[in-house]
């Protein structure tokens, strides 16, 4: 139990695999959460919710507007994904020029200016195409658990050529190359160099800009990690917690509300 | 506010239908047109009625699937089902069909609609400013006009077709004043509000009776505008859009911009203000070059290269005071599409944020482009979420 402080806010980001909630105070962060979304997102909203009587809270991520909606209470607002990480990445790492998200369903790029504004962004929605369910579909069909699944990818010692960015298709060729008897390890590393590419393809098309922050639940992937490195040729910085970052943002969308209105 | 007179302009297709019927048994012949390059002062010229048959609905479409491709424009496959279907009144009324050869999608799927009713086809050019591609363009349109002399009986009188060129011109007049009244600081009309009186410029029997009605908005209009009244906030950011059509059924973006906290201000597809501009030479001698000349200047994306549409752009960014861009792309509309970067760079070069956003008539991406067209207009200094929170606390 948080004791209820005035000036805490509360940040809620609601994904399509998990719901992230970022309670800030004067000082920062003093309690960050993340349960799974389920089916009944609004259920797991209101358990998240329970404590937070009174504060002010600021959702964002898909269900910001059924939240927004179903919790009629005094202070409660939405902003979109891009925005909240836009707002935490500025926090986290007030030099970052370029924040790269990817999520379990969508992938962002947002180029910010020199005070943090949000110049230019891209957005992958249409399709589950090199985002995290993408990774996840074939950590499955590899039978790797998916927190392993960078790491596993690492293990390989040659790189195989994977054409195919949709899901569907994509896992098609792994099994067609497994048949031929390729190492499981090379085929991950191969699907994780696809994913790769294709952010990388949409980072030149915003301008690839130093530093990049790289957020998001997928950031937590070791081996994406290294692969985004070796070619965009510069460092990515990995904040802490990556899938904090859209809570945190909201949270820090709040506070400034709340010292707007006074 | 809600005015009477937007009822007028509600109704105008049931309208169109009434005054169609009461028609039945004269030789009058409707014909039924696809595109804003379709010369319907020629189709008027010659006692015929145009009529836009343009799909804007989702139904149909799973039926033009079973001929055509999926992956084709929305807007084809919509015009198609709906004939194929017969599920138009519109195009139920019509005798017979005009087409052009703009894009491909559209002039292959004119060979299957060919089947279902005559249907005339226009060749239009690539070009609009090269003098060869101005007399082939005339000679398309005399042809049309020789077509349109079988279809009715009715000889083309020049004196007649050029009394009707004063008229489209009127028209086209009247309609430019009606969108301008949008630049003011307070937008007195709601992008949606507009884009259903645009629409009525696809559906009236009689033209004088049709101008008269423009006439009394713009009357009414001046004093809603006079009284500074507006349906949206003071401060939200004023949208432009541009690229494909739209219109009532395909209003998904204009909807989401408008729901999102914008205020398009201006439309500048067909649907909206293109072509309003472009009147036809009521001096010249040769009302068909007039017509030529005039036609040809239509800014779309299916002619190269299209720099009336970036000028046309840059007026319309000045003189509505545009404070960002949304670019509509059907899906599979190549032209629109491969565009979109031009339009872009352009719009951007002129430090106005700028947003491409692809979809096609169903719902299923509504919350992703929401997400999208929100983020964008954060970025183009929206407050929307500002005044949302604020208004929770009143
Ligand atoms: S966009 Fe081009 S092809 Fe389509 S209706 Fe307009 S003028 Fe015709
Ligand atoms: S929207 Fe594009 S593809 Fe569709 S009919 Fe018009 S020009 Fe052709």
């Amino acid at each position: 139990m948080i004791p209820q402080q005035n000036e805490s806010v509360v940040g809620i980001d609601i994904g399509s695999r998990s719901i992230e909630l970022v309670v800030l105070d004067s000082g920062g962060p003093v309690r960050q959460v993340k349960v799974p979304t389920t089916f009944d997102p609004l259920g797991q909203c209101r358990k998240l919710m329970e404590w937070t009587g009174g504060m002010r809270v600021v959702a964002t991520g898909y269900g910001r507007k059924l939240f927004a909606e179903s919790f009629r209470l005094e202070k409660v607002s939405a902003i979109t994904e891009i925005q909240a990480y836009a707002l935490g990445t500025r926090y986290l790492h007030p030099e970052a020029k370029i924040v790269l998200d990817i999520g379990g369903q969508d992938t962002k790029v947002i180029s910010l200016s020199d005070t943090g504004k949000v110049v230019k962004f891209e957005m992958n929605d249409r399709c589950a195409a090199g985002t995290g369910k993408f990774l996840e579909f074939m950590a499955t069909a590899l039978q790797v658990p998916l927190e392993e699944f960078g790491g596993f990818a690492l293990g390989s010692d040659r790189r195989v050529q994977i054409s195919s960015m949709c899901t569907v298709f994509a896992e098609s060729e792994a099994t067609s190359l497994m048949a031929r008897g390729e190492r499981p390890e090379n085929i991950a590393m191969g699907l994780h160099a696809a994913i790769v590419q294709r952010t990388a393809a949409m980072l030149r098309r915003v301008g690839i800009s130093t530093p990049l922050v790289f957020a998001g639940g997928v950031a937590h992937n070791l081996c994406v990690r290294q692969l985004l490195e070796e070619e965009l040729r510069q460092p990515v910085i990995v904040p802490e917690n990556p899938d904090m970052v859209g809570a945190l943002g909201a949270a820090l969308y709040g506070r400034n509300l709340d010292r707007s209105e006074t | 506010m809600k005015l009477e007179i937007l009822k007028h302009f509600e109704d105008i297709g049931e309208r169109f239908l009434l005054d169609i019927s009461e028609l039945d048994g004269t030789d009058t012949k409707v014909a039924g047109i696809y595109c804003l390059f379709a010369p319907t002062e020629l189709v008027r010229a010659a006692g015929a009625i145009p009529v836009s048959l343009c799909g804007k609905r989702e139904k149909p479409i799973a039926d033009a699937e079973e001929t055509l491709p999926p992956n084709l424009c929305p807007l084809i496959k919509s015009s198609y089902g709906y004939a194929v279907t017969n599920t138009c009144p519109f195009f139920a009324e019509s005798d017979f069909l005009i087409g052009e050869t703009t894009c491909d999608g559209k002039k292959k799927m004119y060979e299957f609609l060919g089947r279902i009713k005559p249907l005339h086809l226009m060749h239009l050019p690539y070009s609009t400013t090269e003098p060869h591609a101005i007399s082939f363009w005339r000679d398309e349109i005399l042809r049309l006009g020789r077509f349109l002399e079988e279809s009715t009986g009715q000889k083309i009188d020049r004196d007649h077709l050029r009394f009707q060129i004063r008229i489209h011109n009127r028209i086209r007049k009247l309609l430019e004043r009606i969108a301008r009244f949008q630049a003011a600081e307070h937008a007195p009309l709601s992008g949606l509000t507009m884009m259903t009186v645009m629409e009525s410029k696809s559906f009236f029997v009689y033209p004088e009776k049709y101008l008269d009605m423009l006439g009394e908005f713009i009357a009414e209009m001046e004093s809603v505008a006079a009284s500074g009244f507006s349906p949206f906030e003071p401060d939200a950011p004023r949208v432009l859009l541009t690229g494909c059509p739209l219109g009532k059924g395909s209003e998904k973006v204009l909807r989401i911009i408008e729901e999102s906290g914008g205020a398009v201000v201006c439309m500048e597809n067909c649907t909206g203000v293109k072509g309003l501009d472009l009147l036809v030479d009521e001096e010249e001698k040769d009302p068909f070059l007039a017509l030529a000349r005039r036609y040809l200047q239509i800014p779309c994306s299916c002619t190269t290269p299209n720099i009336g549409r970036i000028n046309l752009l840059d007026r319309l960014i000045s003189q509505y005071r545009i404070d960002a861009v949304v670019d509509l792309t059907w899906h599979c509309c190549h032209t629109y599409n491969i565009e979109s970067r031009v339009v872009g760079d352009f719009v951007e070069g002129r430090e106005v944020p700028f947003l491409h956003v692809e979809t096609n008539y169903s719902t299923s991406d509504v919350e992703q482009l929401r997400t999208r067209i929100e983020a964008f207009l954060e970025m183009a200094g929206c407050r929307s979420n500002v005044r949302f929170a604020n208004s929770r606390l009143n």
